[in-house]
């Protein structure tokens, strides 16, 4: 009896830890829309509101991809750069040949941005390597292919096949298209990570790499495939990014890795590994998005986001530490008075 | 308990058995050196040479104080931030009528605050420097361009502008390089033949085992990091005087060059090993490499993509050897015994 | 327990003549110098706990470790039901049915329960899913059929020992395990803990399954097992019945020479309190410590691993924070948590993990024995080579540690050596104090009696030597006094005149016997 009082009640304790998370991001959104619009009606306005869905559409992607590595205890800090070079180089075929459609597009970002994965994947699983000086170094390798490839020249909208601008502008049901395409993402994935074993399995590697060993997981082919998933959704982030802005040049999306890490940890998947949701990383996109958004509005030096964005990543990970210290500590002293 | 011996030794010690990776950075480098001279008349004079030197001066500095983080099993990703957010702060202050001679130490004084962030996240809450200092790159770039904006701010005193360019009388070698000597014999007496040193090793090599010695862990880390700040700030003030320019963006993505340096020296990025011989070897190659293909015309952009590529090898060769070896030494298929009864 | 359990004939298939369901025939392992394992052979069949008895570094965690996939034997072979297998990785062995219990799993902490059961084999509905539902009342059927009130949507994290073992052997069961190995299962477990892990087992056993167990207690081997198998250094010694064995005769059998001699401690008179530990308390770990320890004495400190002596060391080190109470060296209070305050004290601590804790595994003997005294190294700012290495010559001799170069790194040398090591780089710091965490873990037999020697010529030098053991015949051997720790306080203290193995197991266990 006294065993299942004790579950039940450490259930209680670490479900409140990661409800908490989620509903804080809430709080804090609700708040700081509250505040914003109070400031400023415009803030509310229904292009107001697009262009915070749109803009944190292209980051949620990314967010989700991220999360799946950081999910298995690793990271993937070149997905800026793959959006770069996938929104150069697609659109750059799409300039050259006027025949090429939306769908042909997607395909191409994605297979760039799966090939920028699996270069990642190969590194860090097979090769044994730290994913962040792995990342880091394909990261600036990857910026520099863009900026080859691009040699200072731009992409222009008027350049690029009408049915991919729509992709980014269009709206089916008044649902605008790429916030659409983020949201099955992200159900997908976090239907796929819940109930699927394999799923768990990434779940496991990050909560225990040894134990997941012992258990017979796949250790590496599973880290391979959140490395190829996290390159795939950056390569289609990069043609939804390439439909939205239209005019494109190398430098585009560079310096993103630390938001979407940013989004990622704020929205409660531990740096640590094995925990969290995609659920939580695309709010934690849609926060910092709104973040953003909302410091034009206040008319704040548009120069604080980069900050801002430093220290919440800061307070993310200072928080889930001090809290797992405070969990263990409770748990330590139940044992404690359990055993005797 | 025996297996993982061997499997740790062989792991942690991949090339020592033949031939010590810091040496082999150092012939690479004489390599590298005379290849360069006999492609490109311009390489080996004088006047190149002083260049190339000046031009890794920032580098360099940083160099110094990331390897021995990196010996001490840390690293300090925000290095390039600090020096942007020194060089936005020169500007700042010296576009608002402020003394450069006030300025200077101030900017220091704020790199060592950078640096103890950081340090007390990592020491204080027992987070991963890793991810410690991803946020910290963000947030001291956000503070450089909330001080600076995308302003660009020129026209330093001569004087101070000539310390950062000049060569010291009568030599070829340029101040900073100068000043990168000295600390660099400082640093290797630190790293080398100090108790300090000895420290550092021990805490990479096997934190616990430190601590249980008496070592002041957390404080040494501490050191490190605020050590790191100041002389990415300081780095900041050279980086701005030598280009004349003090911009937010100044120095980005050079924490990958400096750490490539160091990984490049022999620095395992796991700690407790490595030598500060190797780490010189490793920022001059990458030095020459850069100047050389600077000189063959050939883009900043594949400059970039050649240093990431040397991080992905200095890491990713060390691990192959390792498993190479590991698995010549996996005896052959057991050969089955005939029954003991 | 009662003997009802040895009494009841074993059932199920395969007890007549079948081949037993696992067994090691002829195998022999070496790691570098070092054979593990030498021509050992052993039998388990089905329907029978067959237990694994020796000392420290006889071989039994590589012989766990060669059933289990984990090594792969030089020679010899591996068999079940009389047919040669060989396990490359440990997946293999679970595949075959062999499951293994460590003394500490390693979980899924981040997990349900039910997923640590069932991770990669969960059971499925339509379109491949994971079926919840099912998942956890399979879970919830298995600790029904084990007896057990265990939450299967719990998380991990936070379960104690006792109850990690258990789900480990529902998993094991899930699996239909035909073979359940258990390396040292009892070692963090308390009294009423060993019964219900016990009760399990012995069901488990009656179902037919084939048991290895290893453990340090000769009451549980002679409780819950019908066979026994002894190693000594490696070597097989011998395979009987358990039924017709004294205690007296499986000791000899593992320790192969009497007791008396190997401990040679000398008698010391007992001078003033050098180190005093007063109501010391670590929140959750332990509480209300207090003891004294005088110069020329070895106390020991006995107590189940868990029990929380290893944490007092580390407190009193300073190591780890204490919440309360406070400690004095020579009359003088210690700061807490700071191990230099502890060190210029006069207070030396040789670690229980010699790997982690104790040593720099790749750095020189030199530098190990060095990295406690670098101040006295230093000739002006610079450390001097030339003293550091006639420091670690100077006690090298001394110990008489056997070593090729003194710039060799420590993982070359044997377990004993490097043990050597330790106890070196802390006398050198000329301590009033010397705390030692199992002195002789995981060494030979031939090392443990000459760091035997050292302490007790220590302590007659008038050193006050504070030894934590979970080796009973040690503790007995060289203890002038036996403090005595169960579940994080301090509950006996018993002079050396009275000190019996039953009288501190039965401190230890808080099990009146």
């Amino acid at each position: 009896m006294t065993a299942v009082t004790a579950g039940r009640s450490t259930r209680g304790i670490v479900d409140l830890v990661f409800r908490a998370r989620e509903l804080s991001i809430v709080a804090a959104l609700a708040v700081l829309v509250a505040v914003t619009a109070g400031t400023n009606g415009n803030f509310l306005s229904a292009q107001g509101l697009k262009d915070i869905f749109l803009n944190a559409s292209i980051l949620a992607l990314l967010a989700v991809g991220q999360s799946f590595v950081i999910i298995t205890r690793n990271i993937d800090l070149s997905v800026g750069s793959v959006v770069g070079l996938v929104a150069f180089t697609v659109g750059d075929v799409l300039a050259a040949d006027h025949g090429l459609g939306v769908g042909v597009a997607i395909v191409l970002g994605i297979v760039i941005g799966g090939v920028c994965g699996l270069v990642n994947g190969l590194l860090v699983s097979f090769g044994r390597v730290p994913a962040l000086v792995v990342t880091l170094g394909t990261l600036y390798i990857i910026q520099g292919l863009d900026h080859a490839i691009a040699h200072g020249r731009q992409i222009n909208a008027v350049d690029l096949p009408e049915s991919v601008l729509s992709l980014g502008n269009g709206s089916v049901l008044g649902i605008p298209y790429l916030p659409l395409i983020a949201v099955i993402v992200m159900l997908a994935v976090g239907y796929y990570l819940r109930s699927y074993a394999s799923g768990r399995d990434f779940y496991a590697i990050g909560s225990s790499p040894e134990a997941a060993g012992l258990a017979g997981v796949p250790v590496r082919r599973r880290v391979m495939a959140a490395y190829l998933l996290s390159g795939g959704l950056a390569g289609l982030a990069g043609v939804l990014w390439l439909a939205r802005f239209g005019t494109v040049v190398a430098d585009d999306a560079h310096g993103w890795e630390l938001q979407v890490v940013s989004a990622v940890v704020v929205g409660g998947v531990a740096i640590t590994g094995g925990v969290g949701t995609v659920y939580g990383a695309a709010l934690g996109a849609l926060l910092l998005t709104t973040i953003t958004s909302a410091l034009v509005v206040l008319k704040v030096n548009p120069f604080w986001q980069q900050a801002i964005t430093g220290a919440l990543l800061l307070l993310a990970i200072s928080v889930d530490r001090l809290l797992a210290l405070r969990v263990a500590r409770i748990l330590r002293r139940r044992n404690a008075r359990h055993g005797s | 308990m025996a297996p993982d011996v061997t499997a740790v030794n062989s792991a942690r010690a991949p090339l020592s058995r033949f031939l010590r990776w810091d040496v082999l950075v150092g012939i690479l480098l004489v390599v590298v050196f005379i290849g360069g001279a006999a492609g490109s008349p311009e390489f080996a004079n004088i006047d190149n040479l002083s260049f190339a030197l000046g031009d890794l001066g920032e580098i360099a500095l940083i160099a110094l104080a990331m390897t021995l983080l990196v010996v001490a099993a840390e690293v300090d990703l925000s290095v390039a931030s600090v020096l942007g957010l020194s060089s936005a702060l020169v500007g700042n202050l010296w576009d608002a009528g402020w003394a450069i001679e006030t300025i200077i130490p101030l900017v220091i004084v704020v790199g060592a605050v950078c640096g103890l962030v950081n340090g007390l996240l990592v020491t204080r809450l027992g987070l991963p420097s890793l991810a410690v200092t991803i946020g910290t790159l963000a947030l001291y770039r956000g503070l450089a361009l909330v001080v600076l904006g995308d302003r660009a701010i020129a026209e330093f005193p001569q004087t101070y502008v000539n310390l950062a360019v000049g060569d010291v009388p009568g030599t070829p070698i340029p101040y900073p390089v100068a000043v990168f000597a000295v600390l660099a014999v400082i640093t290797a007496v630190l790293l080398h033949a100090t108790g300090f040193g000895r420290a550092l090793f021990a805490i990479g090599a096997q934190v616990e085992a430190a601590h249980f010695a008496g070592i002041r862990v957390k404080r040494i880390k501490l050191i490190l990091f605020v050590v790191s700040g100041v002389v990415a700030a300081f780095a900041g003030v050279v980086y701005t005087l030598r280009y004349g320019s003090a911009r937010a963006d100044n120095g980005s993505g050079l924490e990958l060059a400096v750490i490539a340096a160091v990984l490049l020296g022999g620095v395992d990025f796991d700690g407790g090993r490595g030598t500060l011989g190797g780490v010189i070897a490793g920022v001059l190659l990458i030095g020459l490499l850069r100047n050389l293909l600077m000189l063959n015309d050939v883009s900043t952009e594949i400059q970039s993509i050649v240093t990431g590529l040397l991080l992905v090898i200095s890491v990713i060769t060390p691990r192959l050897v390792a498993v190479a070896r590991q698995r010549r030494r996996v005896p052959s298929p057991v050969v089955p015994t005939p029954p003991t009864t | 327990m009662t003997g009802a359990a040895e009494a009841t004939a074993p059932h199920g298939p395969g007890t007549g003549d079948a081949p037993p369901v696992l067994a090691l025939a002829g195998v022999s392992k070496s790691f570098g110098a070092v054979r593990a394992l030498r021509e050992v052979s052993l039998e388990l069949r089905a329907g029978e706990a067959h237990a694994l008895a020796g000392e420290n570094g006889a071989g039994k965690s590589t012989l766990v470790k060669t059933l289990s996939g984990v090594h792969r034997p030089d020679s010899g072979q591996v068999l079940m039901d009389g047919q040669p297998v060989e396990f490359h990785k440990p997946a293999d062995a679970q595949r075959h049915g062999v499951a293994v219990i460590y003394q500490e799993p390693t979980m899924f902490p981040d997990l349900s329960v039910a997923e640590n059961i069932f991770i990669g084999r969960q059971p499925r509905a339509s379109l491949g899913r994971i079926d919840r539902g099912e998942m956890r009342a399979r879970a919830a059927e298995l600790f029904a059929r084990l007896g057990v009130a265990l939450d299967p949507e719990q998380p991990a994290r936070g379960l104690s020992i006792a109850d990690q073992q258990l789900v480990e052997i529902a998993k094991a069961l899930s699996r239909d395990a035909r073979v359940l190995i258990m390396d040292e299962p009892t070692a963090a477990l308390s009294g009423n803990e060993v019964a219900r892990l016990f009760t399990v087992v012995k069901a488990l056993r009656e179902q037919g399954c084939a048991l290895l167990f290893i453990s340090h207690r000769l009451d549980e081997i002679f409780e819950l097992c019908q066979q026994v198998t002894t190693l000594r250094d490696g070597a097989w010694i011998a395979s009987e019945p358990v039924a017709g064995l004294t205690h007296e005769a499986l000791i000899r059998r593992m320790v192969g020479r009497d007791l008396d001699t190997l401990y040679p401690k000398l008698d010391a008179v007992a001078g003033e309190v050098a180190l005093k530990v007063h109501r010391l308390t670590r929140e959750g770990v332990f509480t209300d410590v207090s003891f004294e320890v005088r110069r020329g004495e070895i106390v020991a400190l006995a107590g189940l691993v868990g029990a929380g002596r290893s944490e007092v060391a580390r407190a009193v080190f300073g190591v780890d924070r204490w919440d309360a109470g406070w400690v004095e060296v020579n009359g003088r209070r210690l700061p807490p948590a700071s191990p230099t305050a502890a060190m210029s004290a006069g207070v030396a601590l040789v670690p229980e993990d010699r790997r982690q804790q104790g040593l720099v595994m790749d750095q020189s003997i030199e530098r190990n024995i060095g990295l406690t005294g670098l101040k006295g190294l230093r000739r002006g700012p610079v450390i001097s080579r030339a003293a550091e290495r006639d420091r670690a010559r100077d006690w090298a001799i001394r110990l008489q540690l056997k070593f090729n170069r003194l710039s060799d790194a420590v993982n070359v040398l044997s377990g004993g050596n490097q043990q050597k090591v330790v106890l070196a780089k802390w006398l050198s710091t000329r301590p009033q104090v010397l705390i030692i965490d199992e002195p002789t873990r995981g060494i030979d037999v031939g090392t443990k009696a000459e760091v035997h020697r050292v302490l007790s010529e220590l302590a007659s030098d008038g050193m006050a030597v504070l030894m934590i053991s979970s080796e009973l015949p040690e503790v007995l051997g060289m203890a002038d006094r036996v403090l005595v720790m169960q579940e994080g306080r301090l509950v006996a203290d018993i002079p050396r005149a009275d000190a019996t193995e039953e009288s501190v197991m039965t401190a230890a266990t808080g099990r009146a016997s």
